[in-house]
């Protein structure tokens, strides 16, 4: 078995082994891993490059994953606490993803970094998707991209309706001065009767479901009231303060949108985390499962090279003595 | 290594949500529903993927109106990185809207309300908790909830005099000194705040 292993390898190797002819004798004075030793006894160098090279990646990556939990349990806090931030908003407006409008902003929030698994793949798919169900003869939809990895997917088959890129958001830790200068950015930038945000949200560390939250130009928030429905009840409100129901509105609107934006890019910031966490994690996992299959072929190698040393000085000494 | 790992993941994860009075409810999908019309056309369009959720799923759906006038009002008051008071059930609140100072009790009409840097005070009982806001909206529904959403706030024990004084005079004087219109604006809103945050100081 260990000679038809040989064989097996032997060929394979041939080409990068120059064949030397050293007697049996030599050949154990000379340390296997030395020179190469021609067809029959294979240089387990190779073998042993490999391992080592994997073996430093199994450790960046499990360096990696400490340093994703580390960056998870610090943003964590930061989104719980903004999640409060929403509520009141939709507890007033209602939720209304299927309203029907003719200017369709999607804003999706990726990454910058890489390696985190799919979730930005997943926010493009879904941004994708809802320009498709939200564009129709009158109706259009537009990008607002935040993140490399979203913008270089878009950039392949979407590059027209492209309405902005904003990269770089987490230089600086994510605060909400920075968010909502973002969102004055956008918004006076873009033309929107709806704002569709598709972001990842964090439920759990291995659990991040893409999310879609909708918030609606002041216009489009008037219509809706008048023609009832989830808005129905907004004329039931007074307003106090500003000279007309539009200002405010026009306030809560821009309101609205920023605090529901830096909840977004937060939830994002954590699922980024969470998902490199468990990339890097299978990612180590399957180098240590290399790892052992190539010391098992390691030590088959070196077993067999020692085998056939020994028939050779069995066979040259018995070729002696008969 | 591995086992260091799951012991440092759990760690966070358990203690944040025990250690901590949980504000909203942040993690609970409460109405696992969401839009109906929104998930059927979506699954017409699209339907090898899973619709994204939407966040009426996120959240406890809020009780009808009572028919008689409740005696407590409940009290969310948010920032953006913190929920101050999450259902909390007071007597009174007076809010500063850009009207004046508002004062809400429990039945009060549904109001939305635009508010100006000014003092917010939370009466319970015979306690009174004063803080100074930046500046944000506060909705009154039907239902006697009130929400605050503010983007700053501060208790009002944790403001300096001193630097206010120092700032009210800075920010002065950039206003006599301005050019431009946002100069102008800019200037404009700093001395309003600092003159605000020296009313709650004095008053």
């Amino acid at each position: 078995m260990a000679m038809a292993a040989l064989r097996r390898e032997g060929r394979r190797f041939v080409p990068l082994i120059s064949p030397q002819p050293i007697s049996a004798v030599q050949s154990t004075l000379i340390s296997q891993e030395q020179a190469p030793l021609g067809v029959r006894s294979i240089s387990t160098q190779i073998v042993r490059n490999r391992m080592k090279s994997v073996k430093n990646i199994q450790k960046i990556t499990k360096a990696m994953k400490m340093v994703a939990a580390s960056k998870l349990r610090a943003i964590q806090i930061k989104a719980e606490n903004s999640r409060g931030v929403w509520q009141p908003f939709t507890a007033l407006l209602g939720d209304n993803p299927s309203v029907d409008v003719k200017k369709n902003v999607i804003i999706t929030v990726s990454s910058d970094k890489g390696l985190c698994g799919g979730i930005n793949s997943t926010s493009v798919k879904i941004s994708k998707a809802l320009q498709k169900l939200t564009s129709g003869p009158e109706k259009q939809s537009t990008y607002v991209v935040l993140g490399e990895k979203a913008k270089a997917q878009f950039i392949r088959d979407s590059k027209d309706n492209i309405e902005l890129i904003l990269t770089e958001l987490q230089r600086n830790p994510l605060n909400y001065t920075q968010v909502s200068v973002l969102a004055d950015d956008i918004l006076k930038n873009v033309e929107y009767d709806a704002l569709r945000i598709v972001f990842n949200k964090f439920h759990s560390v291995v659990s991040f479901p893409p999310t879609m939250a909708t918030v609606l130009s002041p216009e489009t928030v008037e219509r809706e009231s008048e023609s009832g429905g989830n808005l129905g009840e907004l004329d039931s409100y007074e307003i106090e303060g500003g000279e007309t129901k539009g200002e405010i509105l026009q306030n809560l609107a821009e309101f609205q949108f920023s605090c529901v934006m830096f909840n977004a890019v937060l939830e994002n910031a954590c699922s980024e985390q969470g998902a490199r966490m468990s990339a890097m994690d299978s990612s180590s996992r399957n180098a240590g499962e290399m790892l052992d299959r190539l010391t098992l072929t390691y030590n088959r190698t070196r077993q067999a090279s020692i085998t056939t040393e020994l028939i050779e000085i069995i066979s040259g000494a018995s070729a002696l003595q008969g | 290594m591995f086992r260091r790992a799951t012991g440092l993941l759990a760690r966070p994860i358990i203690s944040s949500a025990r250690a901590r009075i949980r504000p909203f409810s942040t993690d609970l999908p409460a109405t696992e529903t969401g839009d109906t019309n929104f998930i059927e056309a979506w699954k017409k369009l699209v339907p090898n993927i899973d619709p994204p959720k939407t966040p009426i799923s996120f959240m406890q759906p809020r009780p009808a109106t009572p028919s008689s006038i409740p005696t407590k009002l409940t009290v969310n008051f948010v920032l953006p990185y913190a929920s101050e008071l999450a259902s909390k059930e007071v007597d009174m609140i007076i809010i500063p809207a850009t009207t004046g100072q508002m004062g809400v009790l429990p039945g009060h009409v549904a109001t939305i309300a635009e508010l100006k840097p000014g003092v917010m005070s939370v009466h319970e009982g015979n306690d009174t908790t004063k803080y100074f806001v930046s500046s944000g909206f506060a909705f009154i529904h039907a239902n006697s909830f009130a929400d605050v959403i503010a983007v700053e706030a501060v208790p009002l024990d944790h403001i300096d005099q001193s630097l206010v004084q120092k700032g009210l005079a800075e920010f002065t004087q950039k206003l006599s000194s301005a050019s431009t219109d946002l100069e102008k604006a800019e200037a404009q809103i700093g001395v309003d705040v600092h003159s605000a945050l020296n009313a709650a100081l004095t008053g």
